[in-house]
């Protein structure tokens, strides 16, 4: 296919991995231990295991999946509001499909939807909005999750709402930032990193400045990557390149989408109908300053926790799950207790194995040729779609 | 009784009802002169043949006849509950009975008879259902089978989607055909008929809510012929299977699961067209979880697959057939994908429904 053929190919591939090995002496730290690059994103890390890119990269060089995955790190407590505005009587819950099967404290998106609630998988906000348009007699609620990257199709709709004086439309809004969780992951005493693959779509965004502190005052390079196997590659070449060349810049190797003043437009969006959040709970990381999203006061009327009573109410997660560890690069997902046996991407415990971009799930489903475990599972099989 | 004289008896005993208005309501299932007019107008009148014209609780055969074709039957029933109801390719009565013609044909058998068992909601047009019935007929007529019984209910608004249909089917399986999962071995190929992943995507864009304007049609078809092609060429087919729902990857866990053996696929060789590749990329999804319903994957011994390959290529129903990979011994029970890029990973079986990615 045309476009992204071009991205997988295998030949070019090899090449870069050579450029990869040869820079590994060259690299100081790697005399004593592997070197640890994290890829912050979840649509790198389903990249790195969908093509097995660690397979292909020399044993000095070790990827660390970060919290780039906005399904995984959102708590169960926030899980079960979810559940509990979808069972409102007269509302009608709008959600991504990727946040259906993750689990609350007692059931699914999925499970609630089963039971009767009226909850619809929707592709874009502006469909949730067409839902309101057309049902003026019901309460329509979109559950807006996700980095920068879908912040401003939640901006936007908000703000056509508001132009069309839609009544019946609210946002349940979930948006976190990553940057600030990117410093509080360089903060942690565990810290081993040596550098990151920043994401792409965020940037896409917000550009490539708000990652200068991490070059400058941390002193670890980070190279903003694009999706595709090469990307990947590449951008791993350019991360040891300024390793061995005792350099931390932020350079951007997504040119092909992401310009490095981010997208004015979208900004300006974002910035006129959200606000910061004092503090917001993530799944496995704790609670980070400044990281979480909510509407500004004058867009209220829009938001779904000013509207309707959220229990709110914190979770704690299953003693047995170790995302946390996982998610900051301390254990490896097939080293946590129960990946595999009692966390399947079938009945998820912690919430990296519920989003094919989560570390665990991915990990799982492509992943398990080389962790000699064949644990199968016979789940359910329905297709969504009813096709036949 | 000649053909004619079988013809001018149906004829004579069809009844003559009409039905009246311009949509069903309970009272079609009422057991009432509605529901014998419904059932007389739009199927009676589709459907028409000796088998049904009696209009007795049962279609009978003569089982010397059945006897002819084989020494075993094959029995098998599918409901069909796709929404929408007309896609791009087909619609559910077209799928209702291809699709119970490729269950009956992945046995080998000749597929003969079905029956045809609607469950309507209140309120549905009775235009919809009289075409709908017509799409059944046409489709059973290219498949040269008949539909020889059926059943009819209407429930109330609400209590079920527009219209559900049930086929089942019988058909007869010629003797010496020994086509079972555990029967995969160790260094057989691994055979589909054509591209992958049109019904699905078909259905994906035909949705409203998806505004995707891709020009793939469902590849709904009956397969009997092919598989008769291809058992002509092969006799010794080992494994048959129609990936409808969950795709070839499903069917492929299966074989692979039943038989503890290892399916080894090649990406590369997997034919999907570029709109499914492009569906699959913005969405996020796997081609090969992709519903089909014109599709089979074969398994046949490694020193037959070039003929088996030519004879399906040589029928309609496979010019695009292609060796997509090979049996092996290990990783036990396990499918697992040769990726272009070099790379290896498990094909799972899908857990729950493919979810689109948000970002």
């Amino acid at each position: 296919m045309k476009f992204v053929d071009e991205f997988r190919d295998l030949a070019k591939a090899r090449t870069l991995v050579e450029k990869i090995r040869s820079l590994v002496p060259q690299i100081p730290v790697c005399k004593q231990r592997p070197l640890q690059l994290m890829e912050v994103c979840g649509g790198h890390t389903h990249t790195i295991f969908k093509y097995g890119i660690e397979q292909l990269l020399p044993e000095a060089v070790e990827l660390v999946h970060g919290p780039g995955c906005p399904v995984c790190v959102l708590p169960m407590g926030r899980l079960d509001d979810c559940v509990a505005l979808a069972e409102r009587p007269n509302l009608i819950f709008t959600t991504f499909g990727d946040a259906m099967r993750v689990p609350g404290s007692k059931k699914s998106l999925l499970e609630a939807k089963a039971e009767g609630a009226d909850i619809r998988m929707v592709y874009s906000p502006m469909d949730a909005l067409k839902i309101a348009r057309e049902h003026p007699e019901r309460e329509v609620v979109f559950f807006a999750l996700g980095f920068e990257t879908t912040m401003p199709s939640t901006a936007f709709t908000i703000l056509r709402a508001e132009a069309e004086r839609i009544e019946n439309f609210s946002v349940f809004c979930n948006h976190i930032t990553i940057v600030p969780t990117i410093k509080a992951i360089l903060d942690s005493p565990e810290l081993t990193l040596d550098g990151f693959l920043g994401p792409g779509h965020v940037s896409m965004v917000i550009g490539t400045g708000p990652y200068e502190f991490i070059a400058n005052h941390y002193q670890k390079p980070l190279v903003v990557s694009g999706f595709e196997p090469l990307d990947i590659l590449q951008s791993i070449w350019m991360v040891l390149k300024q390793l061995a060349e005792g350099r931390s810049q932020v350079e951007n190797q997504y040119r092909r989408v992401v310009p490095d003043g981010g997208n004015a437009v979208a900004l300006r969006a974002v910035h006129r109908v959200f606000r910061l959040r004092e503090f917001f709970e993530w799944r496995g990381l704790g609670s980070i300053d400044h990281s979480g999203i909510g509407l500004r006061p004058a867009y209220a009327r829009f938001d779904a926790e000013q509207r309707y009573p959220v229990p709110n109410l914190r979770i704690a997660d299953p003693k047995s799950c170790q995302c946390g560890e996982v998610l900051k690069g301390v254990i490896k997902p097939s080293q946590c207790k129960v990946f595999g046996t009692a966390c399947t991407p079938e009945k998820p415990l912690g919430s990296l194995m519920v989003s094919s971009e989560g570390a665990c799930a991915a990990l799982y489903q492509y992943g398990r040729i080389d962790l000699g475990k064949n644990v199968r599972n016979h789940g359910e099989r329905s297709i969504g779609t009813r096709s036949a | 009784m000649s053909e004619t004289a079988f013809k001018k008896e149906t004829r004579l005993r069809l009844r003559s009802g009409k039905v009246r208005g311009e949509t069903i309501t309970l009272a079609h299932g009422g057991g009432g002169k509605a529901m014998h007019d419904l059932i007389d107008d739009v199927f009676v009148r589709s459907f028409a043949n000796p088998a049904l014209a009696p209009l007795e609780d049962q279609a009978r055969f003569a089982l010397a006849d059945l006897a002819r074709g084989g020494d075993r039957l094959a029995f098998t029933t599918d409901s069909y509950v796709v929404d929408p109801l007309f896609f791009p390719g087909g619609d559910i009565g077209k799928l209702a009975v291809n699709g119970t013609i490729n269950d009956l044909a992945v046995s080998g058998a000749r597929p003969l008879y079905l029956s045809c068992g609607v469950i309507l909601e209140e309120g549905f047009p009775i235009a919809e259902m009289r075409r709908i019935a017509a799409s059944m007929q046409a489709a059973a007529e290219i498949a040269g089978v008949q539909i020889v019984t059926g059943d009819t209910k209407v429930v109330p608004r609400g209590s079920a989607d527009k219209l559900f249909i049930n086929t089942s089917g019988v058909g007869v399986i010629p003797r010496g055909v020994q086509i079972a999962a555990e029967r995969a071995r160790p260094g057989d190929r691994i055979l589909v008929n054509g591209f992958i992943g049109d019904h699905g995507v078909a259905i994906l864009a035909a949705r409203e809510d998806l505004a995707l304007d891709v020009p793939i049609a469902s590849d709904t078809r009956a397969l009997h012929g092919l598989v008769g092609a291809l058992l002509k060429a092969c006799p010794d087919v080992h494994c048959l299977r129609d990936a409808t729902r969950g795709g070839i990857a499903t069917v492929l866990n299966e074989f692979a699961e039943t038989s503890g053996l290892c399916m080894n696929l090649s990406e590369s060789a997997i034919p999907v067209r570029e709109a499914v590749k492009g569906v699959s990329e913005i969405l996020g999804l796997d081609p090969l979880y992709f519903a089909n319903e014109g599709k089979l994957v074969a398994l046949v011994p490694g020193d037959r697959a070039e003929t088996a390959l030519a004879a399906m290529r040589a029928h309609p129903a496979g010019t695009d057939s292609a060796i997509i990979g090979e049996v092996g011994e290990s990783p036990e029970g396990t499918v697992i994908l040769h990726t272009g890029f070099g790379g290896e990973r498990i094909v799972d079986m899908l857990v729950g429904e493919q979810l689109p990615r948000i970002c």
